[in-house]
């Protein structure tokens, strides 16, 4: 294995021949521009354990308001909810809000951030230090899934086949959606138990 | 006059689909091949640059008699040549089987599933789905990585149109498309102990044949096999092991550093340092490397990517036996056609001009 990694993208190497002028922008992606540091993303990857136990108790505690939104209207407090959603995920978890949320089926590292957007598992360009192809100084989005997924209670989730990604629901609150889909679920379950009872 | 068929062969033209066999998704030679249980071979062609069918067909050429399928790269490395769809297109005509690679990097789900149909209908019996390299990798940096379905949404989405015709939205299909499903493995890359398992996703997609990725390091791919064996992926899947040439050791070197995904140890590059002449000790090596990998249960067949040294194939699948004196599906002129061409083939250098007038004089 190579002792020193290379750090030299071809867009480097095309920046490098473009014209000179005073004005050098970070030579990262586009991506990467609108990002901080890695430091919060990889402590939630580390305490992925901790934080699957906090969001269920959280979801739990959506529900329980589910006919509080559901008074206001769930379109009225969409807007505050996803304002607030998008600070804490985009702190926690550098979200980029696709609006359908899979951090507990990727050991809490959001998808989202890999170039690629990858969904279902990692690229064949992993280095082999672990980082990624597209940002040689970036921890790979999917190695770090992988490691967070294990201290998970729930972490064989990461199995599952995911669906590609739906471009119409972006900058939509995750949290409403999947509180909205709960509480149907539950009122299914109930009429039929109701029906059942009844019969 | 009777013609003698080639196996594999559709009698009725060398560019039409076979008849369909039992437990077969494809009308294809590589399906027929592998589920006969024989060692197949696959390769890849080096895409052109042009707009001449011409430079397709004789790089196609090469490979005659020496391989079961041909890859037709989808803008492999980020750089731009011709379309896979273009490739496969010309290689249907010749009877050739091509891989049709898709990678999500250039085209969304709409063009994509279009595409599908679209190779299917001319013949493409095999389709490989791939991620796709990032763009800052080829010769176009600047250009918009789309990304919008991934390898295994992507396998997927093509095993709901072919079994239950249907695109991805539910819209019915007249005609689903009839492919043999194929998927890229990389054993050589993190996360490591993820690698056999994510396979088995890429089988639950549908994926049922791999390539891997170039494999150099076989003790490495001997241990990612166990893992694959013992999870039960080689009885679901043919899995193909990517083998190459390397052109020298200042190759090596190259592409170890600025390649990602591929894995050279470094007892590969001191052997080819030691060697007199490296090129063919590059091929030595990767015959060595055939003879090491055929023998692991649960290799199906091997896939030679000899880029730029496209040459060497047919010499490399020669010299390591691994077809064992069976001779894949070759091109060849049939017999009435090539008496035909015999009796006429005058015309073509004579210097005639012939007019209605002289013809008939010449018919009294």
């Amino acid at each position: 294995m190579s002792d020193k990694q290379p750090t030299v993208t071809q867009a480097t190497l095309v920046k490098k021949a473009a014209p000179k002028s005073d004005y050098k922008p970070a030579d990262v992606s586009p991506q990467r521009r609108v990002q901080r540091t890695f430091a919060v993303r990889l402590w939630s990857i580390r305490h992925s354990r901790l934080l699957e136990w906090f969001y269920s108790r959280f979801a739990d505690a959506f529900l329980l308001l589910h006919p509080l939104w559901k008074g206001i209207g769930y379109s009225r407090v969409e807007a505050p909810v996803k304002f607030i959603e998008k600070r804490v995920k985009g702190f926690m978890f550098d979200c980029r809000m696709c609006g359908q949320c899979i951090l507990s089926s990727t050991g809490m590292s959001c998808p989202m951030n890999c170039p690629k957007q990858l969904r279902n598992g990692p690229c064949g360009g992993v280095r082999a230090n672990g980082n990624c192809e597209v940002e040689p100084d970036m921890p790979c989005v999917w190695v770090k899934a992988w490691e967070g997924s294990r201290n998970m209670v729930h972490g064989d989730k990461i199995l599952a086949v995911q669906k590609p990604v739906d471009q119409s629901l972006r900058e939509t609150s995750a949290w409403l959606r999947v509180t909205a889909q709960a509480a149907a679920a539950r009122e299914a379950a109930q009429n039929q138990q109701n029906t059942g009872a009844s019969a | 006059m009777s013609v003698r068929h080639q196996r594999d062969e559709n009698p009725a033209g060398i560019h039409l689909p076979l008849e369909p066999l039992p437990g077969h998704t494809s009308r294809g030679r590589l399906e027929r091949v592998l589920r006969r249980g024989e060692f197949a071979v696959t390769t890849e062609l080096n895409p052109p640059d042009s707009a001449d069918p011409e430079d397709v067909y004789n790089r196609a050429k090469i490979f005659d008699g020496w391989v079961d399928a041909i890859n037709a790269v989808d803008a492999s490395g980020a750089n731009c040549h011709m379309s896979s769809v273009g490739i496969c297109a010309l290689l249907t005509r010749m009877g050739y089987a091509p891989i049709m690679q898709i990678a999500c990097r250039d085209k969304n789900r709409i063009a994509i599933q279009g595409d599908v149909l679209g190779g299917a209908a001319m013949g493409v019996a095999n389709m490989l789905c791939l991620t796709g390299d990032g763009v800052q990798a080829g010769d176009q940096p600047g250009a918009k990585p789309v990304f919008d379905l991934d390898s295994m949404s992507l396998l997927e989405t093509i095993r709901i149109m072919r079994d239950n015709g249907k695109f991805l939205s539910g819209r019915k299909l007249t005609t689903p498309p009839q492919v043999f499903l194929g998927c890229a493995v990389n054993p050589f890359a993190p996360p490591y102990d993820f690698r056999p398992i994510h396979l088995g996703k890429k089988i639950a997609a549908g994926a049922q044949f791999a390539q891997t990725q170039y494999c150099f390091d076989v003790p490495m791919f001997k241990a990612f096999m166990q893992k694959a064996r013992d999870l039960g992926h080689t009885e679901k899947l043919f899995l193909l092991c990517g083998v190459g040439p390397l052109a020298s050791a200042k190759t090596a070197k190259w592409i170890r550093s600025n390649v990602p995904g591929i894995h050279i140890p470094d007892a590969v590059i001191k052997r080819l340092e030691g060697a007199q002449d490296q090129k063919k000790e590059g091929k030595q090596l990767c015959i060595d490397i055939i003879n090491e990998v055929k023998e692991i249960p649960g290799v199906a067949g091997v896939h030679v990517m000899a880029y730029r040294q496209e040459e060497y194939v047919a010499e490399i699948v020669d010299e390591s036996g691994v077809l064992k004196g069976r001779q894949p599906w070759k091109r060849e002129i049939r017999r009435d056609d090539q008496i035909v061409a015999e009796r006429l083939d005058h015309i073509l250098h004579d210097e005639i001009t012939e007019t209605q007038v002289d013809m008939v004089k010449t018919a009294h």
